[in-house]
């Protein structure tokens, strides 16, 4: 039963990370009509938004230790921060905290990305067919991972998570189990959590402002909310720097749990695809349930006593679940009826 | 009259030059011409080229970052530049600072990208458009093995540098492919009495493998390395290599009634694996009514450093240490240092040791020519590399030497004081007999390109 629930709380802190993704390529499905394969870049973006925020936070500067030397026989060299000769204490907070702060840098950042994306490219293939879309997408996607492997390097830049979320929380005596039956990492709650709050804050804004209102009379029917003098093109420009921002956002907060690399986007793109395709193109509940339904399945699959009996299935079960709906409901578990079966 | 116009001097002269060539017993001089036209990228210029293949991206890019900075310097040290490194420490005293046999000595480099079939196309153009004589590098076993294979078809020596499997010099060896760094049996025999010593004879194991050729015998050293002290083994859970995030099989550790992890990853991969189970809570947690411990068969400094705290207080083993007290590691670490501004790693030290070894092979065998120099190599009896007495192996082509179990170091003195030496395990504990890991070597025909 522990066994269960903590791999029922794997799945749902996995799920967490997929969905968020997943929503944001929904939403610039559903809103621009566009297949963005470019959106897991925008979720690699998001992680060196953090990571740029890390080294701006830590620029330091170097002083020499004459007094003590190196095992080569140089001198020492030592090396402070500013942020901590400049604030003291409240310097090395600064620095503890650098990832959930880089959520301030990277807000502003993913939006102009998304809207200078939406603007200088993608809008002039909207008339065009998906597979130049997909073309075009992908081509950007590779620029952009070259562009940061080019300023960051090839390898994986670790980012440290806050000194008071490290650790594991005893999530067993929350739930009346013995003490220390069911502990989970405090930062994957964190995240889960994380992920809860931002997808309720997009489905709120979609659903309680007026801007969201338009938007999803938009997503129904374009053209006649064009006809009513709305700008509809504007507010699904934004919609894309919106989705840009839900990705940025994935990807700053998954930095203590995966190191970042040019190459994450990619990695969670295709993934990110088949929840789209699981849940129902263009559907946002859908993106939602079908991020955390993979995740918890990822999860279970790797249990040994799974895989004694299905050896591998860990690695398949996401795409075999795809393979499955595609083959038996093919818009999705919530797509809308005839998207993707004519 | 006799017919004596038949013995013209032109004649008799050509015979006998034929009759001399034909018995064998030609000038050794002819035959050292020879071999320049019978084997492949014979030098034939002033210089001798060296190919350098390492994984420059991918899960073990840290490693191959360290080997390419070692080649440098060891490069500049054959060549005469620097302050020598380990040459003046070797025992054997061929090397003079003036390239290999009078060339000098250039490297062409290669991205082997911690894959494979990459590691082989890199490796291939290396010898067929760079004209490299040998190869050397790579950090992952499955690479080495790919490339020695390579190696042996196209005949061309491979210095192996980071390769841990028992494979590799076990039922993959090669002819033409020689290891220095040491294997997962090892680190099993190695590694096994001190961990019975601190965490005694009565523990359950869970292993997390890398899905390949390394982590496979590396679990199955440890598995037969733990079993003989008593512990008990649960069903392995093997993972892909480069898999990021490894919760979905960090968390059915916690309650598989398991109190020992054994971590069989390396590079990037033992980073992220190690620091998850730490977030885990696995390093606070009891279990069987004992402390849960982590342990990592094979750990460097590089892996030390990505790892940061995580690491403190567990065990692992290591061909070599940048801390090691005798002069030939304090020289190496020092001209390292002084170049690059950081100790050498493992990785590093391994695969500036292949290249001298190579370089003094040459010179010993008089040639480049490979045959001859596998003989050089075979059952070569060395000193000054930091590892104490070595012996490279004739029947396998592994070296045998001292192995060193270190422990992540609790309060460091510096950024680079990570891990400590906690027990050396001596050249004849970690031999074994060959034939336990079967394997053929092959012939060493030389071929042309």
């Amino acid at each position: 039963m522990d066994a269960i629930l903590a791999q029922l709380l794997n799945g749902l802190d996995k799920g967490g990370a997929y969905a968020l993704i997943a929503l944001g390529l929904t939403l610039v499905f559903g809103t621009l009509g566009v297949v963005n394969f470019a959106h897991g870049a925008l979720f690699m973006l998001g992680a060196f938004c953090a990571v740029s925020f890390r080294y701006l936070i830590t620029l330091e500067t170097v002083t020499v230790d004459p007094t003590q030397t190196t095992a080569w026989g140089t001198a020492l060299e030592v090396r402070t921060p500013l942020a901590q000769t400049w604030f003291g204490d409240w310097g090395g907070v600064l620095i503890d905290w650098s990832v959930p702060l880089s959520i301030l840098l990277a807000i502003p950042v993913m939006l102009v990305i998304g809207i200078v994306m939406e603007r200088g490219l993608i809008k002039h293939f909207y008339k065009r067919p998906h597979a130049e879309q997909i073309l075009v997408t992908f081509g950007l996607a590779i620029v952009l991972q070259e562009i940061v492997k080019a300023i960051f390097g090839p390898n994986p830049i670790s980012q440290a998570m806050p000194t008071a979320l490290r650790g594991a929380a005893d999530v067993g005596a929350l739930i009346g189990l013995a003490p220390g039956a069911l502990t989970y990492p405090l930062w994957r709650l964190v995240y889960f959590l994380f992920s809860a709050g931002v997808i309720a804050a997009v489905f709120g804004f979609l659903r309680f402002t007026t801007f969201g209102m338009v938007v999803r009379a938009g997503m129904a029917d374009r053209e006649t909310v064009g006809l009513l003098g709305i700008n509809i093109d504007r507010r699904f420009t934004i919609m894309f720097g919106l989705a840009a921002v839900v990705a940025g956002l994935a990807g700053v907060m998954y930095t203590p749990l995966l190191p970042p690399n040019y190459h994450q986007g990619m990695d969670f793109l295709v993934l990110s695809f088949v929840v789209v395709v699981v849940g129902g193109m263009g559907s946002l509940p859908g993106a939602v349930a079908a991020g955390f339904l993979l995740g918890i399945l990822q999860s279970f699959a790797s249990m040994n006593q799974i895989k004694s009996l299905l050896p591998g299935i860990d690695q398949i079960i996401i795409y075999l679940t795809a393979v499955v709906i595609l083959l038996v409901r093919p818009r999705g578990l919530f797509g809308r009826r005839g998207m993707m079966e004519n | 009259m006799t017919n004596s116009g038949n013995f013209s001097r032109r004649g008799v002269l050509k015979g006998g030059l034929a009759g001399i060539l034909a018995t064998g017993v030609s000038p050794l001089i002819f035959t050292r011409g020879a071999y320049a036209q019978e084997f492949c990228n014979a030098p034939t210029g002033d210089t001798v080229t060296i190919g350098f293949n390492m994984p420059l991206t991918g899960a073990y890019a840290d490693e191959g970052a360290d080997e390419q900075r070692a080649y440098e310097l060891a490069v500049e040290h054959l060549n005469g530049g620097g302050d020598g490194g380990l040459i003046p420490f070797f025992s054997s005293k061929t090397l003079k600072g003036t390239g290999i046999l009078g060339k000098k000595v250039v490297g062409v480099t290669g991205d082997d990208q911690t894959k494979a079939d990459a590691a082989r196309d890199s490796a291939r153009r290396m010898i067929e458009r760079d004209g490299a004589v040998m190869i050397t590098g790579g950090s992952s076993s499955s690479v080495a093995i790919a490339v020695q294979g390579l190696c042996q078809e196209k005949g061309v020596i491979f210095m192996a540098a980071l390769t841990h499997s028992n494979d590799t010099t076990g039922k993959d060896k090669k002819r033409y492919g020689f290891r220095h760094f040491f294997n997962a049996y090892q680190s099993g025999i190695a590694l096994g009495p001190v961990l019975g010593e601190a965490y005694g004879k009565e523990r359950v194991a869970y292993h997390l493998t890398a899905d390949y050729t390394w982590g496979w015998t590396q679990e199955e050293s440890m598995k037969n390395a733990t079993e003989a002290l008593g512990w008990k083994t649960l069903e392995p859970v093997r993972t892909p290599v480069g898999a990021g995030d490894f919760s979905q099989y960090l968390t059915p550790v916690l309650n598989s009634g398991a109190d020992v992890l054994i971590l069989n990853h390396y590079g990037f991969d033992m980073v992220n694996s190690l620091t998850q189970a730490v977030q885990f809570g696995m390093k606070d947690k009891q279990a069987n009514g004992k402390q849960f411990e982590i342990v990592v068969p094979l750990v460097s400094d590089l892996m030390a450093k990505g790892a940061g705290a995580a690491m403190k207080g567990i065990y692992g083993t290591s061909n070599w240490d940048w801390q090691l007290p005798d002069d030939a590691s304090k020289a190496f670490t020092k001209s390292f240092g002084a170049k690059f501004g950081q100790p050498p790693s493992q990785a590093a030290h391994t695969s500036y040791v292949q290249a001298l070894l190579y370089a003094d092979a040459c010179e010993r065998a008089g040639t480049f020519y490979p045959p001859e120099v596998i003989k050089a190599l075979e059952g070569f009896e060395f000193d000054g590399m930091g590892n104490g007495p070595t012996s490279y192996r004739a029947e396998d082509h592994q070296c045998f030497k001292e192995v060193y179990v270190v422990k992540g170091k609790e309060t460091p003195s510096n950024p680079f004081d990570l891990l400590e030496v906690v027990a050396t395990a001596s050249k004849e504990s970690v031999t074994y007999d060959p034939a336990i890991f079967g394997g053929e070597l092959g012939p060493d025909t030389a071929v042309a390109c």
